[in-house]
């Protein structure tokens, strides 16, 4: 079996083995918030961690993957299955529409212009309180399927695990691929990737798109599960916690993605017993984690636990 | 990767999650009632939540110090949700499957009372929430209740005393938050039925810092006779001093996130002459000797004061109203079933709260009319009654 | 109709200058080192909330607004020293988490010592509005823009007559370079810190009295700063000065003439274009890179 399926295979095991742990509701809540932050960032990191693209407004996507199959559930009364097409359709599309012109920029002014975007789009789901319900959000019916309902911890819990398997494999594929190593070598030095022929713009606008339609997609799941949505879902510090998971987990490891995912999501429940100092500690840890482990916690555990101790500079 | 990652990497998660199961549980004895609550402690309704949530823990201790309720002791499980509906959901799951608390007081915004109340629902908990918006009550929930006025009270008691002043003409200044906005929906609903006409809608947001531009739009809208400010914390502060600045004369008319000290403290000579609808709590002095609340607003006052060297705000009223109701709830049901202390919640009557006098029923939960606001007039920086 | 467009028009210089100074701090420290400081934001909450604590305590104003500046520039020192220099050469990202990190940190700290009040400082001249053709102008505002020019003058002339703001443009140029002529990067790195540091307090003390201060103002003041600096060009001076600015005009007017509700969209739209005609922002250099 290669790494990969090895990977793969550690990873089901985990998910299989999970529920053991999981005594309550409580802690499927947990699990599932989990996975569906892991499949945003494993998306998210493809963008960031391989090609090199900055992206600051993320959540924005979800946002309306989230308020996509809210509005259209609740008031058009369309099949939720639908709506969450329809969801991922519009975040596919905004983000293929400006792709083009915002991936021209370099460094920080992509990542400001990223940010513009997610702002934007989270002032106007505040703003348009007819469709959306304004700060106050709105409740969202039960995922259906026919007439199955998704109700429940463990068949979300299944459901999300499986599609965290899927996507891992993905993203894993993706990056073994002539498609994948184009990604890389953008992230290395763009114009020497164009030198040797990739296509960079089409590569860069086709990850931004898949980006976006996976963040939209766990979007819609999470309206569901959740069954109410806020403005809060489409924040810049929203964007920011997505950034951070891929940041902290490690940039470039799809692996990675999930620890950071798992380290962020539980880390505001074992602090909440810290009243008032949850900020303070939290903003610590970031600033410890990336200054000790600069490559994020993954790569850099990996390459520690390598037999030369990663000297010879691999990834 | 090689094998020797792919371990690693396993062993981290596990290591993980272990950890992190094992530190979760819950860390209350057995045997004592545990309250639940999720506040917004943090993030944009701080305001709110910060008074709540040290209310709820003054009380809890003096209730414990007096010897509990039926016998055995209170425990507060607090949470503190940022002002995230989402975080509120999650920590309402916790409460209710993890922490095996008793009933649930929280939810200081009406998002995050919604994103909870499906929960409690489905559980059966006994909910009672903090939220302002009149969609928490309004079509009733078996077992959602809330303690504060509604935005649409404090619309209509503004309304009521516009129209003593024959004042027909108002232009509206909502915040952009969950209040505001709330607040905007039920204004613009009942005006027509006061015989006001809204003849401007603007909108600031919870942090800005300069509202002149809306201000001067306003005052120039032909007519305008009166402005209604709906906001709440250091937002309305900002647009009284604006309004000072710029010289507008027509009465200034702000909702119940204003009852606070902070607010006169920081609009200053600003706020002359400001007329809002607030609880009694904000006069417990001026109020007649007779009043059935006069007890009640004077003792929290002097609590909290004592306690805390800051001054009591109504939000922090309403948890005390909340835990109060709840605890009631509890020893006339004589245990803390979850149904039979849902019943006596709904069968409260005649209770004298910070916020009024409550009487609940099947079609109420709530339980306070228009009588329990009072109108005040803010004059020489002091809270007066308005005549 | 003047008396209102004028109206909107001081409203909008006033608050762009605060942004104006907010996107100098940024444009400092990123010509220095590369960095963008999510922290910013934060230095100018410490200068406000600093100022407003000592004068309540009865501190005599002046004395509080230096010492406000003091605590501010130490912070920067101290975010400098320990968050960013440990980090030597991360990557962007890496780098923008870490100031992150820094701003959670110090909200967090001051959130819990100082509480979550929102407090005032007193005018610097009275409160009494200037009435000037029909609008009106607050007296601080005149401060807040007055300041700024000086400001803006001072940092000119440091920068292009003394030794010390000379090597900062050098190492903005070409660090490496600037260290084999003998400049010391470390120090230009830190000093450039303290120097935004002390900047961003400046614009948040001068602005306290108009909008009052809370351990949270920082969030959108920092990230409107952002806007601002980028908007200008992230490195020109003249660029945050004139972002700045700009950024405060447009929402004034769209607040004014267009839709209160949507004037918080205009500065993020406003860069959206701006960066899609204009790559580099207004003022930016056109870098060439080294393959």
């Amino acid at each position: 079996m290669s790494i990969k399926a090895r990977g793969l295979v550690v990873l089901a095991v985990l998910l299989a083995a999970l529920p053991l742990l999981l005594t309550n509701a409580y802690y499927y809540d947990v699990a599932i918030r989990i996975a569906m932050n892991a499949i945003v960032v494993i998306g998210l990191n493809l963008l960031i961690g391989y090609t090199g693209q900055i992206s600051l407004g993320h959540a924005g996507f979800l946002g309306i993957g989230a308020y996509g199959s809210a509005i259209l559930t609740t008031q058009f009364d369309w099949p939720p299955l639908l709506a969450l097409l329809a969801g991922c359709a519009a975040a596919g599309l905004l983000a293929f529409a400006i792709a083009r012109p915002v991936l021209k920029l370099k460094g920080h002014y992509l990542a400001m212009a990223t940010l513009g975007l997610g702002i934007i789009i989270a002032i106007v789901i505040t703003n348009e309180t007819k469709y959306t319900g304004g700060p106050d959000g709105l409740t969202v019916p039960p995922l259906t399927l026919g007439s199955l309902e998704l109700v429940g911890d463990r068949p979300w819990y299944l459901v999300v695990a499986v599609l965290l398997l899927i996507v891992t494999w993905l993203a894993l594929n993706l990056i073994d691929s002539p498609a994948g190593r184009a990604l890389q070598a953008i992230h290395g030095s763009e114009v020497a990737a164009q030198v040797v022929g990739v296509q960079t713009t089409r590569v860069k606008v086709r990850i931004f798109v898949v980006s976006a339609v996976i963040a939209s997609l766990v979007g819609s799941l999470s309206a569901h599960y959740i069954a109410f949505v806020t403005p809060g879902i489409a924040g810049f510090s929203h964007s920011i916690e997505l950034v951070t998971m891929v940041v902290v987990g490690g940039m470039a490891s799809v692996f990675g993605s999930i620890v950071g995912a798992v380290i962020l999501t539980m880390l505001p429940q074992l602090l909440s017993t810290f009243e008032g100092w949850e900020t303070m500690i939290f903003g610590a840890i970031l600033m410890a984690t990336m200054i000790f482990l600069p490559k994020g916690i993954v790569p850099t555990l990996a390459a520690r636990f390598r037999k030369d101790g990663g000297k010879d500079g691999e990834k | 990767m090689k094998r020797r990652d792919l371990l690693e990497l396993a062993t981290v998660a596990i290591a993980t999650m272990t950890l992190a199961a094992t530190s979760m549980g819950a860390y209350a004895q057995s045997g004592d009632i545990k309250i639940g609550s999720v506040l917004s402690v943090t993030g944009p309704a701080a305001f709110l939540g910060e008074p709540e949530l040290k209310t709820l823990q003054l009380y809890v201790e003096r209730i414990n110090a007096a010897g509990g309720v039926l016998g055995r002791k209170l425990t507060l499980v607090s949470y503190d949700d940022g002002g995230d509906a989402n975080k509120a959901n999650g920590f309402a799951k916790r409460l209710i499957e993890s922490d095996n608390v008793d009933l649930i007081i929280g939810g200081t915004t009406t998002g995050a009372t919604m994103a909870m109340v499906p929960l409690v629902e489905k559980a059966g908990m006994p909910f009672i929430s903090l939220g302002g918006g009149v969609v928490i009550v309004e079509p009733v929930k078996k077992w959602v209740f809330k303690t504060p006025h509604t935005d649409r009270m404090a619309a209509e008691k503004i309304f009521t005393d516009m129209n003593k002043r024959g004042l027909k003409k108002v232009a509206l200044l909502s915040e952009t938050s969950g209040f505001g906005q709330s607040g905007r929906k039920e204004t613009l609903a009942v005006a027509a039925k006061h015989g006001i006409e809204v003849v401007a809608d603007e909108t600031y947001g919870p942090k800005d810092a300069d509202m002149t531009a809306q201000l001067t739009k306003i005052k120039g809208v032909a007519g305008v006779q009166a402005v209604l400010v709906f906001g709440l914390g250091q937002g309305p502060a900002v647009v009284t001093k604006n309004y000072a600045q710029l010289g507008i004369k027509l009465p200034m008319y702000q909702s119940h996130g204003v009852a606070s000290d902070e607010y006169t403290k920081l609009a200053g000579n600003a706020a002359e002459g400001v007329r809002l609808p607030a609880p009694s709590l904000l006069v417990a002095d001026s109020l007649p000797a007779n009043d059935p609340q006069k007890p009640v607003v004077t003792a929290y006052r002097k609590a909290y004061v004592d306690r805390y060297k800051e001054d009591v705000s109504l939000f922090g009223g309403a948890a005390l109203d909340a835990l109060m109701i709840g605890v009631d709830a509890i020893k006339k049901a004589g245990s803390t079933d979850k149904v039979k202390v849902r019943d006596a919640i709904e069968a409260t009557k005649g209770f004298v709260g910070t916020g009024g006098i409550v009487n609940m029923s099947a079609t109420d939960h709530m339980g306070l009319d228009l009588s329990a606001f009072r109108m005040l007039e803010i004059k020489n920086g002091n809270w007066t009654i308005a005549q | 109709m003047t008396a209102q467009f004028l109206q909107f028009l001081f409203s909008g210089i006033t608050i762009g200058a605060t942004y104006a100074l907010a996107a100098l701090g940024f444009s400092i420290i990123y010509n220095a080192s590369g960095v963008i400081n999510f922290a910013q934001g934060e230095f100018i909450m410490l200068g406000g909330m600093a100022a407003a604590l000592l004068t309540a305590q009865g501190v005599p104003l002046p004395l509080a607004i230096a010492l406000a500046v003091v605590v501010a520039v130490v912070a920067g020192l101290l975010v400098e020293k320990l968050a960013i220099e440990p980090a030597k050469n991360a990557e962007v990202v890496t780098l923008i988490i870490i100031t992150i990190g820094a701003s959670l940190f110090i909200r967090g700290l001051v959130q819990v010592t100082l509480g979550k009040g929102t407090h005032a400082l007193p005018s610097f001249s009275g409160d009494k509005p200037l009435e000037l053709l029909g609008a009106t102008l607050l007296p601080q505002s005149l401060w807040v823009l007055g300041v700024m020019l000086v400001i803006v003058a001072a940092l000119a002339w440091f920068f292009t007559r003394t030794l010390q703001g000379k090597a900062m443009l050098a190492t903005s140029h070409n660090k490496l370079a600037a260290q084999l002529v003998g400049i010391n990067t470390k120090a230009i790195l830190l000093v450039s810190f303290g120097l935004s540091a002390a900047l961003g307090a400046l614009g948040g003390i001068l602005v306290a009295p108009i909008t009052n201060t809370s351990y949270d103002v920082g969030i959108m003041l920092g990230l409107k700063g952002f806007v601002a600096a980028t908007l200008g060009g992230l490195g020109s001076g003249a660029g945050a000065i004139v972002g700045g600015l700009l950024l405060g005009l447009v929402e004034a007017m769209t607040a004014g003439y267009v839709s209160s509700s949507y004037k918080d969209a205009v500065p993020f739209v406003l860069i959206l274009l701006v960066l899609f005609f204009m790559p580099r922002g207004l003022f930016g250099a056109k870098i060439t890179e080294r393959v």
